[in-house]
C-alpha cells in the first residue's frame, strides 16, 4: 500500500535548491509514436495491419510478417509481471539521485513483453495495467500500476514523477473574475492544493462571485492583470517561487471574423489579453517554474493553457478570436520545449464553447466551466499533455484527424 | 541441409592480450594498434603480410574496420567488421577460418579493443541500440546489470539456483584470477565475501557484474603448414557455431541460441560434452553461465544448479571453467570480453597459460554471448578447439 504524502514543510530558504534533471528522452521517430499516445493519455503500441501481431519496441516493420504497416492502435494494456528488480545502482544522473527504483517485466495479455517502471503496489507475479506516461523530461515511458486502484497510489513516488498532480502543490489561477476562474479555484482546492492564489485584476472592482470565491478554503486573492507587464512582475516577485502550477484562466472572447470587424481594436485587445497575456505569464513565472522542476513533494509542475479548440481551426464566426487563439497555441509550443529541460509540463487543454455569457448564441453542447475545471484537474493527476474537452472539442480533433480540408469548409457553414 | 564443410587445415594461432586498465586516457585505436603489433611481433611476420582483418569494438567510432586499415597502414584483401559485443570472438574465429580455408587471405589478424574513459561506459549505454535507447535506457538506466537482474531473478524462480550457486562460480573464477597478472580483481574472494556485497540490481550484487575495463585481444587465423613453418604453436578448430535472436517467443530469456545448434557443434567436432578438457563460457553475469553449461549439453535445460554444486571450477577443479578468471575477475575490456576466452583456451591447449595450466588440456569448448539489445542477449556462438 502506498503510503500518504505528508504536505512539504515550509522550504529553508538557505538551503540549496535541487537543479532538475530528467531521464534520457532521445527517442526513434517511431517511438514518438508513443509519445502521441501519451500526450493525450492513451494507451497505444503497433499492430501489424496485415497480420494483426501487436508488437513493442517501436519497430518499422512487422517482425512477424514483415509488413511495414504498423500503425500505433489502442490495445488492451492488461498483463502480468514476469520479473522484477530493484535498480540500486544507475549511471544516469536523474535515476542516481532517485534510487532505489523499481522496474519490472510484464507479458501483455495482448502479446507482447513489456518493460516498465513498476508502481510501488505492484509486485513479481501481480496483474497490472500498464499506462502510457510522459517522464520528467516529456519522453514516453510505460509503468505497470496495480490492476485495481490502490490507496494513496497516486503518491507513490515513481508515478508522481509522471503526474503533475495538484495534491500539496501551490496553484495561481491567473484570472478569478471569469465563471471558468472561480471554478478553477473550487476545483483545485478540492483536489488538495496547499495555497490557490487566484489573480484578480483591480481588486477593488467588484465582481458576480466573488463572495463565494473568497469563501473557497486554501484561496487567496491576489493583484494580477495579464494586461499589465508590471503587475506580472510584481505577483511574480511576491509569489513566483511558490508557484508549482499556473492555470491561465484570462479569456477574452468576442464573436466575428476579419471582414466584420472595423478596424483592430478588439483584435488588439484579445492580442493583449491571450497571446501578450501568455507572454507575459511566461515571462515572469516561467523562469521560476523551470528552476524549481525537482524542488521535492510539491516542484514546479505545469503551465496550463485554456484554449478554444478552434486554436487548431479557425472558427469564422468567432475568426478573430480563433486566431487570437492559434497564437497561443503557438506559444504554449514553444514555452513547452523551454519549460521541459526543468521537468515542468505545459498543459493545453482545448475546449469547445463554454457555457458562458459571451458564447450565448452558439446552440449547445457546451461545455460547463465546472466540466473545464475537472478536465484540467484531472489531465494533471493523470500527467497528460493535451486535453480536448466537450463533445465540440472532441468531434474537432477527429474530424481533424481524417480530414482538415473538409473541415474548413464545412465549419464555415 | 547438407554437411558442413570442416575447418581442415586450418588453425588459430598467437593469442594476445595487451594488458587490462580499468580507464584509459587511449582511445580504441591505441589498445587494437598494439595487440595488432604483438601480434605481428609474436607471429614473426610483417604488418603487410596481414591480408585479412576482422575487427570489434564498441569504443573505436566513428571508425569501422575500413577507417582502420588507413590507421594502421595495412593492405588486406579480405575485411570485416564484427559489432557482435560477446559473440565478437568466436564469430571473428569462424569467418576468419573460412577465409583461410577458401584462400581469400593467408593471414587474417582477428582482434577485438575497446578503451574506457571515464564517461565511455554511460555513453555507450545511452547509445547502445535503438531498442536500448527507446526502451530500455529510460527505466532507470541501470544498464545490463538491470537488464541481466530480470533475467537472473526469472531463472532463480524457474529452476531453483541460489545466490550461493552463482557465488560458487565467481568464487572459483576469482581463484582462477589470482595467477593472472593483467586481472582487474587480484583480492581473493569468498563465499562470505560475494554474498554480502552491495546489492546492484536485485538480486544481482557487486560481484555478480563485472568491471569495465579498457583493454585488448587477438589472434592470428592461418593455414596449419604456414603456422608449422613459422614454429607457432595452434589450435586447431573443430567446430563451430552461430545464432542471432534465437527463441523470440520465450517472454523472458532462460536458454539462448546455443540450444538450437548443440547437436551441430558437437556432432561437427566429433566429441561429446564429457571429452573437453576446460570450459571458457562468456560469463557477463553467472546466470549467463549457467544457461552455457546446460545449453551447451553438460548437463540438461534445468539442472545448472544442480550440475554446479556437484563440481569445483577452479583450473585444478573437476570442471575447469574461465580459468583465467573470465570477465568477471579479469574484468571486461568491451568487446575484447568476446575473445578472452580463445585466448585463454589457446595458450592452456598449447601449454603456455599465462596462469595455472590444466592438466593435460587436449580439448577445449569456448562460448560467447553478446548484445543485450532489448530484454535478451541475441547472439551466441561456440566453437571446439584442440591441440594441433
Amino acid at each position: 500500500m502506498t503510503a500518504p504524502l505528508t504536505r512539504p514543510k515550509r522550504k529553508d530558504p538557505l538551503k540549496k535548491t535541487r537543479q532538475p534533471l530528467y531521464p534520457q528522452s532521445v527517442r526513434s521517430r517511431t517511438a514518438q509514436g508513443l509519445t502521441a499516445a501519451a500526450a493525450q493519455g492513451r494507451f497505444e503500441l503497433q499492430c501489424c495491419s496485415d497480420c494483426k501481431e501487436i508488437f513493442y519496441p517501436p519497430r518499422d516493420a512487422c517482425p512477424k510478417c514483415l509488413s511495414p504497416r504498423v500503425p500505433f492502435v489502442p490495445v488492451d494494456n492488461r498483463g502480468t509481471v514476469l520479473a522484477e528488480t530493484t535498480i540500486r545502482t544507475s549511471t544516469d544522473p536523474y535515476f542516481r539521485e532517485r534510487t532505489p527504483w523499481r522496474a519490472g517485466l510484464t507479458k501483455l495479455d495482448a502479446g507482447p513483453v513489456v518493460l516498465s517502471h513498476l508502481h510501488g503496489d505492484v509486485q513479481e507475479g501481480a496483474r497490472v495495467r500498464l499506462d502510457l506516461k510522459l517522464d520528467k523530461g516529456g519522453a514516453p515511458v510505460l509503468i505497470a500500476l496495480p490492476e485495481k486502484d490502490t490507496p494513496n497510489m497516486a503518491d507513490d513516488p515513481q508515478l508522481r514523477e509522471m503526474t503533475c498532480d495538484p495534491k500539496f502543490r501551490r496553484v495561481l489561477i491567473t484570472d478569478g473574475r471569469t465563471a471558468v476562474g472561480q471554478a478553477m479555484a473550487k476545483a483545485f482546492s478540492e483536489a488538495g492544493a496547499t495555497i490557490v492564489f487566484v489573480g484578480i485584476a483591480d481588486p477593488w472592482k467588484p465582481f458576480p462571485g466573488e463572495d463565494a470565491l473568497r469563501k473557497i478554503d486554501k484561496v487567496e486573492i491576489v493583484p494580477l492583470d495579464v494586461t499589465d507587464s508590471e503587475s506580472c512582475t510584481e505577483q511574480a516577485e511576491q509569489n513566483g517561487g511558490r508557484i508549482d502550477i499556473v492555470v491561465n484562466t484570462a479569456e477574452h472572447v468576442r464573436p466575428g471574423g476579419v471582414l466584420q470587424r472595423h478596424g483592430l481594436t478588439v483584435a488588439r485587445e484579445e492580442m493583449d489579453v491571450r497571446y501578450f497575456g501568455l507572454m507575459r505569464l511566461a515571462q515572469a513565472f516561467g523562469p521560476a517554474m523551470r528552476s524549481r522542476g525537482a524542488d521535492g513533494v510539491n516542484s514546479a509542475a505545469a503551465f496550463v493553457n485554456l484554449l478554444s479548440v478552434h486554436a487548431l481551426m479557425n472558427w469564422p464566426a468567432y475568426g478573430a478570436y480563433s486566431a487570437a487563439e492559434a497564437a497561443c497555441l503557438s506559444a504554449a509550443q514553444c514555452l513547452r520545449a523551454e519549460l521541459r529541460p526543468g521537468g515542468v509540463k505545459v498543459v493545453n487543454v482545448f475546449f469547445g464553447p463554454l457555457e458562458t455569457e459571451w458564447f450565448q448564441t452558439v446552440p449547445s453542447p457546451k461545455v460547463a466551466p465546472s466540466a473545464l475545471a475537472k478536465a484540467v484537474v484531472q489531465a494533471l493527476q493523470r500527467g497528460v499533455e493535451d486535453v480536448f474537452v466537450g463533445d465540440i472539442a472532441e468531434d474537432i480533433r477527429a474530424r481533424l484527424a481524417v480530414n482538415p480540408k473538409a473541415l474548413e469548409r464545412e465549419i464555415a457553414g | 541441409m547438407a554437411a558442413r564443410l570442416a575447418y581442415d587445415g586450418v588453425v588459430a594461432c598467437v593469442p594476445v592480450t595487451v594488458p587490462y586498465r580499468r580507464y584509459s586516457v587511449n582511445s580504441a585505436h591505441w589498445w587494437i594498434g598494439r595487440a595488432l603489433h604483438e601480434l605481428t611481433l609474436g607471429a614473426g611476420i610483417e604488418p603487410r603480410d596481414i591480408d585479412g582483418l576482422i575487427v570489434s569494438s564498441f569504443t573505436v567510432g566513428p571508425d569501422t574496420a575500413v577507417g582502420l586499415t588507413q590507421h594502421f597502414g595495412l593492405t588486406p584483401r579480405w575485411l570485416d567488421h564484427v559489432p557482435m559485443g560477446g559473440a565478437s570472438g568466436v564469430i571473428g574465429l569462424r569467418r576468419a577460418a573460412r577465409a583461410v580455408q577458401a584462400g581469400d587471405a593467408q593471414f587474417v589478424a582477428c582482434v577485438a579493443g575497446d578503451t574506457n574513459h571515464v564517461d565511455s561506459f554511460r555513453k555507450t549505454l545511452t547509445s547502445f541500440s535503438r531498442f536500448a535507447q527507446d526502451a530500455v535506457y529510460p527505466y532507470g538506466s541501470g544498464g545490463a546489470n538491470a537488464s541481466f537482474a530480470l533475467i537472473t531473478k526469472n531463472y532463480m524462480n524457474l529452476y531453483g539456483a541460489t545466490r550461493e550457486d552463482f557465488g560458487k562460480l565467481c568464487v572459483a573464477q576469482r581463484d582462477n584470477a589470482l595467477a593472472i597478472p593483467f586481472a582487474m580483481m587480484k583480492k581473493k574472494l569468498t563465499l562470505d565475501d560475494y554474498k554480502s556485497a552491495r546489492a546492484i540490481s536485485d538480486p544481482l550484487h557487486l560481484f555478480d557484474c563485472v568491471m569495465p575495463c579498457a583493454g585488448a585481444e587477438a589472434f592470428l587465423v592461418c593455414r596449419e603448414d604456414t603456422a608449422k613453418s613459422l614454429g607457432l604453436p595452434a589450435v586447431r578448430i573443430l567446430s563451430t557455431i552461430e545464432r542471432h535472436n534465437a527463441f523470440p517467443d520465450d517472454p523472458i530469456q532462460y536458454r539462448g541460441g546455443w540450444a538450437l545448434d548443440v547437436d551441430e557443434l558437437w556432432q561437427m567436432a566429433g566429441v561429446k560434452p564429457a571429452d573437453v578438457d576446460l570450459l571458457q563460457t562468456y560469463d557477463d553475469y553467472p546466470v549467463i553461465v549457467t544457461m552455457q553449461f546446460e545449453d551447451l549439453g553438460f548437463c540438461k535445460k534445468g539442472e545448472g544448479p544442480d550440475f554446479i554444486r556437484s563440481h569445483t571450477f577452479t583450473t585444478d577443479g573437476t570442471f575447469p571453467h574461465n580459468t583465467s578468471g573470465g570477465q568477471l575477475s579479469a574484468g571486461q575490456a568491451g568487446a575484447a570480453g568476446g575473445y578472452l576466452g580463445i585466448t585463454e583456451a589457446m595458450r592452456q591447449l598449447a601449454g603456455t597459460p599465462i596462469g595455472k595450466p590444466v592438466k593435460d588440456a587436449r580439448l577445449a569448448a569456448v562460448s560467447g554471448f553478446g548484445m543485450i539489445n532489448y530484454d535478451r542477449g541475441l547472439s551466441s556462438g561456440a566453437a571446439v578447439l584442440a591441440r594441433a
